[in-house]
């Protein structure tokens, strides 16, 4: 039993992250129609700056969770600017273009940002701080679930709640969703949808971020292509769940989570991967439109 | 108040609109009539932005708005009611209505403004937690109209209002623009396929064909041309 609810845990926390990338494909699929591949690189980018911040903060002197919350402000600071600028560089001068254009745009980015990494930083993988204390209260339970994998577990589910109440909530949430539903309508209500596409990104951006500086402190190293792997997974979560679905992301980014984590534990390691993407290939067969997603109407 | 000025708009090489002249003054409802392909719809997504003329000037009370964006056009006081009313299906129709006064920031306005709606549309009240894609036809082109109203437009853009929708609701929903121009004050430009119902409640018209104004007057002058009545309201007289 502890041995299941251990991989179980393992599957949420893997899934939690998934989830926290998809939501940023997920959304600027919603309003854009674009696949964002260069997104698994702002993840990546996230990551470098909380480990150079980190590392910064620690010869200075600090240390626990302090060095933790400042290193994540950073990274989601800094990895929204690159999300804003990314659109505005890529994607923007292309809005009236085919729709293939900034998709090739998106993969250029991308390779682009991994270089850029590669040459500015190294290839090597680094060495990522345990910035998550051990709790002491976790204790107990340290066979079943770390500290670590417990944070990550709320800090995803308080980010979630959050991001719920401001898409339903907020006049710039009310915006994302009226744009999503409708562009040129969005425009004739008057909503300012270069606004409104910039949020998206910046607000995509932090959550990746987000995610960057957890899985970096859980796993504990870090290089320049981590983003590529991580962009693929939540991709495929993304679609799993349904693209341009909010939910859909966070159903799918823990259904490719668990799938992962108890095809690891039951099966092999090596069969991960197999698992993921049948699994991937199964509910497209069965579901196109994904596990939540809707059927998209064409209309005559 | 408003005036288009030679207007010509593209769609990559297709020219769709060839130098419209249209003049609108306060307080008019003008009708805009011809037939399918003729370039109607064009005309009023260049007038909000949405499809920016390649040439040509549109001027609203004295300034031009040709190169303004969308949503700055909105905040000049021009609304527009698209054709297919569009409504943001998976919104309440209290959401939609609040889309509809997005950019305005007095509170007590908005809710006396969407009383007022309410009022002009009583149906709406009763439906205002539904989930707006599930309202009949009818009932999304009163939504789609109240929605623009919540902005309080000076001139209110309406693309075929009566398609698809049943004789009775046509009749309401052309009783409530001709309400919506004596009472509040809103000047009107309509689009219309069906010319004998937009001539009756405009003041003026404009007959377009393959992008260009051919035939303007008053109504009673246009429901009584022989080439209007021929190509457009359907009646042909012995000769």
């Amino acid at each position: 039993m502890d041995y299941f609810l251990e991989i179980f845990w393992g599957g949420l926390t893997r899934g939690s992250i998934y989830a926290l990338i998809a939501l940023g494909y997920t959304m600027v699929y919603g309003i854009l129609e674009l696949i964002n591949f260069a997104h698994g690189e702002i993840y990546m980018i996230g990551a470098f700056t909380a480990l150079i911040v980190s590392t910064a903060l620690a010869m200075a002197g600090m240390k626990g969770l302090t060095v933790f919350i400042l290193a994540s402000v950073l990274a989601v600071i800094y990895a929204s600017a690159y999300g804003f600028t990314v659109e505005k560089i890529a994607y923007k001068p292309l809005r009236q273009a085919p729709r293939l254009s900034p998709l090739i745009s998106a993969i250029g980015m991308s390779i682009f940002l991994q270089n850029y990494v590669l040459l500015a930083q190294t290839s090597d993988f680094l060495p990522f701080p345990g910035l998550i204390p051990e709790f002491t209260f976790m204790q107990p339970y340290a066979h079943i679930i770390g500290s670590t994998e417990m944070v990550i577990i709320s800090t995803t589910a308080l980010i979630m709640l959050l991001l719920t109440v401001f898409i339903k909530f907020t006049r710039m949430g009310k915006a994302m969703r009226a744009t999503a539903q409708d562009r040129n309508m969005a425009m004739l209500v008057g909503i300012d949808i270069n606004k409104v596409i910039s949020s998206t990104f910046i607000l995509g951006s932090a959550l990746a971020a987000v995610g960057g500086v957890l899985i970096a402190s859980h796993i504990g190293r870090i290089n320049f292509y981590i983003g590529f792997i991580a962009g693929i997974k939540a991709f495929t979560a993304a679609v799993l769940g349904g693209i341009g679905s909010i939910p859909g992301a966070v159903l799918g980014g823990l259904v490719l989570g668990w799938t992962e984590s108890f095809a690891t534990g039951y099966v092999s390691s090596d069969y991960e991967d197999v698992f993921a993407f049948a699994f991937l290939v199964l509910i497209l067969i069965f579901r196109p439109s994904g596990l939540v997603g809707r059927k998209t109407i064409q209309k005559v | 108040m408003l005036e288009l000025s030679n207007v010509q708009t593209f769609y990559g090489n297709i020219k769709a609109l060839g130098g419209v002249n249209i003049k609108i003054s306060e307080g008019e409802i003008i009708a805009l009539i011809g037939a399918n392909g003729a370039g109607k719809t064009t005309t009023l997504m260049s007038i909000s932005g949405i499809v920016p003329p390649r040439s040509g000037k549109i001027f609203f009370m004295g300034k031009p708005i040709h190169l303004l964006s969308p949503h700055e056009i909105v905040a000049r006081g021009i609304s527009q009611v698209p054709e297919g009313r569009r409504i943001f299906s998976q919104l309440t129709v209290k959401e939609n209505l609040d889309m509809g006064a997005f950019l305005r920031k007095d509170k007590t306005g908005i809710k006396k403004d969407m009383e007022h709606v309410f009022s002009l549309f009583p149906v709406l009240h009763e439906r205002r937690h539904q989930i707006g894609g599930t309202l009949s036809g009818g009932e999304q082109q009163m939504l789609a109209i109240s929605r623009a109203l919540m902005a309080r437009p000076r001139l209110l853009l309406l693309d075929e209002p009566s398609l698809g929708l049943a004789p009775l609701i046509v009749k309401l929903i052309f009783q409530v623009i001709r309400k919506i121009n004596q009472e509040d004050g809103a000047t009107i430009f309509l689009v219309e396929q069906n010319a004998n119902m937009a001539l009756k409640v405009a003041h003026r018209g404009y007959v377009m064909d393959n992008g260009e104004i051919t035939i303007q007057g008053t109504s009673e002058k246009l429901l009584h041309n022989e080439d209007v009545k021929k190509a457009y309201l359907g009646i042909v007289t012995a000769t």
